[in-house]
């Protein structure tokens, strides 16, 4: 049952193929871990997944549907910077992301204080109530991602795409931000894509690990040839998925 | 120690601001008294006391012929032109501003348009803008209008190019519309850019008063400077040229405060 359908996606700037030959088919609940080099693509990948570029071949579509070309409510994001408003208090924040698709982009009355009631019944269960009047620039970077992962999930997407959202944090708060984000998946069973530099984080978090990689290379012409998924590891129970099939199946069990 | 770690203690920093302004008015002092001193009719440096008498009177007594105070009715003129004008160049300026920096479309119309028409010499305009909307009001305001827009355009449009992409992309993802990314992200961005730029032309934006009332005014600083220039009042002009300067300084503080007022966000971080 694929719920994400990426076919034969190429991207090309001019001459420089970027990605190609990109095939992919991912189940709805899945976490897929994105790793490779820097300049391998993958955060182009992410951009693709994310409609805020078109490829130049091929398309990628969720649940069967149109391919897009924007960005729009069915995709949720979360940058390593620059994912919340900074003009915006952390109630306003987790707020903007139920009225932004309305004519004013804001709520009046009733609505206003309903959504702020819900805004801080978010913040409580993420542990930010006690920030929810500050502006986001006097929080810490953990406590900002985790705002942004809350508002990018208030928003209800379909599919969340991370691009490097722990990049920018400590050893500690990354660890934290591990067990936030597993915690929450429990709960929501979203279908994930997170592009990480960090192998381990890959594995750990996701039940997918894609390494994008230029499989073909030519000396002369390095801009040639554009990078794709070059191996594709089940991650679940550490990387070693068949260690527990017997656990799973014990019919296959020996005799 | 080098000279580029070298700061100085805050009495010696009071001080120091306070310098110029001292040497200034020591300087206009020393040749007031020297040129007085050689001719007592002189007219060219009035005496700090003579500018000093003439303020009071200017400030406080009525005009012979009509009993207004015409230094307060001239300040009222030429404030009422000033704000109309610059109130008009930063509405129209946020507006083409915002739609240059956000709609590809509209960057191609007219970003290129807006750029060569800030090279033209406004004051070069004004016998045109006298021409067309007469000596009155109007060709005031529009000659400050046209003075400052293309300036302040090109500078909020930078702006809005420069709000990261990330930004505008989690907007629509949060499946804002273009209206709502302008109204909820893009506009409340620049607004504290949109004063700091009103800040930097109002100087411009003076000078254009200035002008356009030496030119062709019944009121206003400038038209009364130039006017008592015939007399060779330097007492007079002095006192209007300090008022005018207060005026400036004032109004620049006032946008200054009212920018850290509105947007707390903005120094939030540091």
């Amino acid at each position: 049952m694929s719920f994400v359908t990426v076919t034969d996606v190429w991207q090309r700037y001019g001459t420089r193929s970027i990605i190609e030959r990109v095939n992919l088919e991912v189940a709805e609940g899945e976490f897929v871990s994105i790793v490779g080099a820097s300049g391998c693509g993958k955060s182009t990948f992410l951009r693709l997944l994310l409609a805020d570029e078109t490829p130049t071949r091929g398309e990628i579509r969720i649940d069967g549907g149109k391919p897009a070309r924007e960005p729009g409510r069915e995709r949720g994001v979360v940058f390593q910077k620059y994912s919340v408003f900074p003009h915006m208090t952390v109630r306003d924040n987790i707020v903007a992301a139920e009225c932004f698709p309305t004519g004013l982009g804001r709520f009046f009355g009733v609505k206003r204080r309903a959504a702020r009631a819900r805004a801080d019944e978010t913040l409580e269960r993420i542990g930010l109530a006690h920030v929810a009047g500050n502006y986001p620039a006097t929080l810490s970077g953990g406590m900002q991602q985790r705002l942004a992962i809350a508002q990018a999930l208030t928003a209800r997407p379909r599919i969340l795409l991370l691009d490097e959202p722990f990049g920018a944090l400590d050893p500690g708060t990354r660890l934290a931000m591990h067990d936030f984000l597993t915690e929450l998946r429990s709960q929501t069973a979203m279908t994930v894509f997170m592009v990480t530099h960090d192998l381990s984080e890959g594995f750990k978090l996701g039940d997918r690990v894609l390494v994008f990689d230029k499989p073909r290379w030519d000396p002369h012409a390095p801009e040639a040839f554009g990078a794709t998924v070059t191996y594709d590891f089940d991650a679940r129970d550490d990387g070693v998925p068949y260690q527990h099939i017997l656990d799973r199946y014990p019919t296959l069990a020996a005799q | 120690m080098r000279l580029i770690n070298r700061r100085p203690a805050r009495p010696t920093a009071v001080l120091l601001a306070a310098l110029p302004f001292v040497a200034v008015m020591v300087a206009y002092w020393v040749g007031s008294e020297i040129r007085l001193a050689a001719n007592p009719a002189d007219k060219l440096l009035p005496a700090p006391e003579t500018v000093a008498t003439t303020a009071r009177r200017l400030f406080t007594e009525g005009d012979r012929r009509s009993g207004e105070i015409l230094l307060w009715s001239d300040t009222w003129a030429s404030l009422r032109r000033l704000g109309i004008g610059v109130g008009i160049a930063a509405a129209l300026s946020t507006i083409i501003g915002v739609a240059i920096g956000m709609l590809p479309y509209a960057r191609r119309t007219l970003s290129d348009f807006v750029a060569v028409l800030s090279m033209v010499p406004p004051l070069a305009l004004l016998p045109i803008l006298f021409i067309v909307f007469g000596l009155g009001e109007a060709s005031k305001v529009v000659l400050i209008v046209v003075g400052i827009t293309p300036f302040i355009i090109r500078d909020l449009s930078q702006r809005v190019l420069d709000i990261p992409h990330e930004e505008i992309v989690k907007a629509q993802t949060l499946g804002a519309s273009t209206a709502v990314i302008a109204l909820r992200v893009v506009l409340p961005k620049i607004l504290p850019r949109l004063i700091a730029s009103v800040r930097l032309s109002l100087g411009a934006a003076w000078l254009f008063l200035i002008a356009a009332e030496a030119v062709a005014a019944e009121s206003g600083l400038g038209y009364r400077i130039f006017l008592v220039r015939r007399y060779l009042a330097m007492d007079i002009i002095l006192t209007y040229v300090i008022w005018i300067t207060l005026l400036a300084f004032l109004i620049d503080w006032a946008l200054k405060t009212l920018s850290r007022r509105a947007f707390p966000w903005l120094e939030a971080g540091l």
